[in-house]
């Protein structure tokens, strides 16, 4: 049979930022198949150099609109690290909480606006709103809990305020902290129906396995997102100072978001990635998820990084809870935040909703930034998705035309790329 | 018949258009009274049929002005949605350097010559390459005003957008001012709309929505030295968003 087909996709929907999927194949041959990132280049590691310590986490947080939160945190880590600055357990405390709020609003944006409709054959959520009202509701109700608890700890839902260099500009009153652990109590019901609604349709995420290398935080102690070591499927753990030689970064040309290599041609982060690394301690409730929707570790399937996802919702409101316990027994303290600038270099690693990020700052005397390196999830998944598509696309090729691209377009989605994050 | 509306995005983060999701509940609401017909970050589905655009980012290639052209063409109306497509935002910080600096601090010495997708030049606003109609200032912007310049626009009016200082709003919620504490704050001179809440949260106004019309320079200065603050750290301010819009230099 001869049949020529050809996609030439621009712009995937659905995800944040501009990537294009190329792809021709002729008689069941696939003869190219290429991810493009077309995405506008925004130069931050140089938009950074010459600003002062106490702007440069502002500046670094409009890398990206969804993950604000985490390129603030990596970004006062390293400026911290570079200048000695010593931070108290209750600013620890905060910034995890914070981090959990990124992460619950970032997944459930994904999994319930931008995948779902996949799960349920239409092209967005707004249909759904007529034929699934409640939930959607319930899919918004926990995207606002989520929102509502990066104001209470950020001041505001993206481009955090309140977060700086050593602490905090204005930290949450216990009665917040309290209004939101109840609201955390009351959502477990919610998202146990949202997640029955979003396992009543799994069937409809492919069943494709490539196996790669996983790369995300790795701590003794906890499920491991605001600190810990750099881990690999492939070579176990690394010091965070090391990971200029885990990343490897290199420019092609149909992309302006670097790509990156370890052991392999590929390697993967983010939910999925930290599950095969870290599952043993993930909460009970996260546990839960997993076990209902059958997610293992090692798994080597990337569309279920969706289900991680969930999986980490569940963990990250029941861990909250724990956090905001903790915070209201210590008692909350207004604390002086005393900065003592000096030169240095500094390393700030924290796990984004969509994998392992890193800061690296040199700051001079005066306490400007003189030099600057990030390194981005989605910059890290860039070259696992076309290895992806390497080897999902000639299993596609008895589908029509359309079922293909769909297909393709559905992998690249669970992902969750950043992708204007990733070019920054 | 519902106004079609449609939303793009260039050099941003895309954090203003993630506003429009952030409405939460309210979205449901928006949706009764307007047709979304094209947006990538949030629908499969693509028209270059509608009356309304919103654009995030700022223009910064060949290949994005000439895009941005195209939805000028199909829009009637078309609204800059945070301060990078207002008035390029943190991306003006670009400005101080040259193009071939900034590429080669990012990329090295990678082979990045005659590719479109690296061809960039100085950052620029929307209104420096089409016609805007409305602008919608904030980084990001607030989605309670985003909601009001919807409903506006689909009742024919023209969107209501402050041009009055910061510290009105924050005199409304009785904050102490920020320069007690011994911060500088551009809140003085910065566009009211925000509801004050970086001084709300004890961080000084960043100056993230840009200039009031007219702003009184004279007066900031009189507050920055009556608080004994230096010229050079409030400069740094005005630069991180409105970079050349100073209005000190």
């Amino acid at each position: 049979m001869s049949r020529e087909v050809k996609i030439n996709l621009e712009h995937v929907s659905r995800i944040e930022g501009h990537g294009n999927i190329v792809m021709n194949s002729k008689n069941g041959k696939i003869q190219s198949i290429k991810w493009q990132v077309p995405e506008a280049p925004r130069f931050f590691e140089k938009l950074l150099t010459g600003r002062d310590y106490q702007d440069i986490s502002h500046i670094a947080s409009r890398i990206c609109g969804i993950c604000s939160i985490a390129h603030s945190l990596a970004s006062l880590k390293a400026s911290e690290n570079a200048m000695g600055v010593v931070i108290s357990d209750q600013t620890i405390l905060l910034r995890k909480l914070a981090l959990h709020a990124e992460n619950i609003q970032s997944h459930i944006l994904h999994v319930g606006y931008l995948a779902a409709p996949d799960l349920f054959g239409v092209g967005s959520i707004f249909p759904l709103i007529k034929t699934n009202r409640n939930a959607v509701t319930d899919i918004i109700k926990l995207h606002r809990l989520a929102n509502e608890m990066s104001e209470l700890i950020c001041g505001r839902t993206t481009h955090p305020i309140t977060l700086k260099v050593g602490g905090f500009t204005k930290i949450p009153a216990e009665e917040g902290l309290i209004s939101l652990e109840e609201k955390l109590n009351n959502s477990f019901d919610i998202f146990r129906d949202v997640s029955k609604t979003i396992l009543a349709n799994i069937d409809k995420l492919p069943n494709f396995e490539r196996e790669t290398e996983y790369i995300g935080l790795v701590s003794d102690k906890e499920y491991a997102l605001y600190d810990g070591m750099i881990g690999s499927t492939d070579t176990g753990m690394h010091d965070i100072d090391e990971y200029l030689s885990i990343t490897n970064e290199f420019v092609v040309p149909h992309s302006t978001a670097k790509y990156t290599e370890h052991m392999r041609e590929s390697y993967m982060v983010g939910a999925l990635a930290r599950f095969n690394l870290n599952n043993s301690r993930i909460k009970q409730k996260g546990k839960e998820v997993a076990e209902n929707f059958g997610l293992e570790s090692p798994c080597f399937n990337p569309f279920m990084n969706n289900v991680a996802q969930l999986v980490e919702v569940a963990h990250c409101l029941e861990d909250s809870i724990y956090i905001i316990n903790r915070l209201i027994d210590r008692g909350l303290h207004d604390e002086r935040v005393q900065v003592e600038v000096s030169a240095g270099r500094g390393i700030g690693a924290v796990e984004a909703p969509r994998g392992i990020l890193f800061h690296d700052y040199v700051i001079d005397e005066d306490g400007k930034c003189i030099k600057a390196n990030c390194i981005i999830p989605t910059n890290q998944n860039h070259a696992n998705i076309q290895k992806d598509m390497e080897a999902f696309a000639p299993t596609l090729l008895h589908k029509s035309r359309d079922e293909i691209e769909h297909n393709l377009e559905m992998l690249v989605r669970a992902y969750d790329p950043c992708i204007s994050c990733s070019t920054h | 018949m519902k106004p079609k509306v449609a939303v793009f995005d260039f050099a941003s983060c895309e954090g203003c258009e993630l506003q429009i999701m952030n409405l939460e509940e309210k979205v449901i609401d928006l949706i009764d009274i307007v047709d979304v017909v094209s947006f990538r970050e949030a629908m499969k589905e693509n028209s270059n049929d509608y009356d309304i655009a919103f654009i995030d980012g700022c223009i910064v290639r060949p290949l994005d002005e000439k895009r941005l052209k195209e939805i000028r063409n199909c829009a009637n109306i078309l609204v800059a949605m945070g301060s990078c497509a207002c008035f390029t935002g943190i991306n003006g910080l670009r400005k101080q350097f040259t193009d071939e600096d900034v590429k080669r601090t990012v990329y090295g010495n990678a082979i990045i010559e005659n590719n479109p997708y690296f061809d960039v030049f100085q950052p620029k606003a929307i209104d420096e390459v089409v016609k805007v109609d409305h602008y919608i200032y904030g980084c990001p912007i607030d989605r309670n005003e985003l909601a009001e310049v919807i409903t506006s626009l689909v009742m024919g009016k023209k969107p209501d957008i402050p041009n009055y200082p910061v510290c009105v709003e924050c005199k409304q919620k009785e904050n102490i001012c920020v320069f007690d504490y011994g911060n500088f704050c551009i809140g003085p001179v910065t566009r009211a709309g925000c509801g004050a809440i970086c001084p709300t949260n004890n961080c000084g106004c960043e100056g993230c929505r840009g200039l009031v019309n007219d702003p009184d320079t004279e007066s900031e200065l009189e507050v920055l030295q009556r608080y004994g603050l230096s010229l050079d750290d409030a400069l740094d301010r005005f630069e991180m968003f409105c970079y050349q819009k100073g209005v000190v230099k």
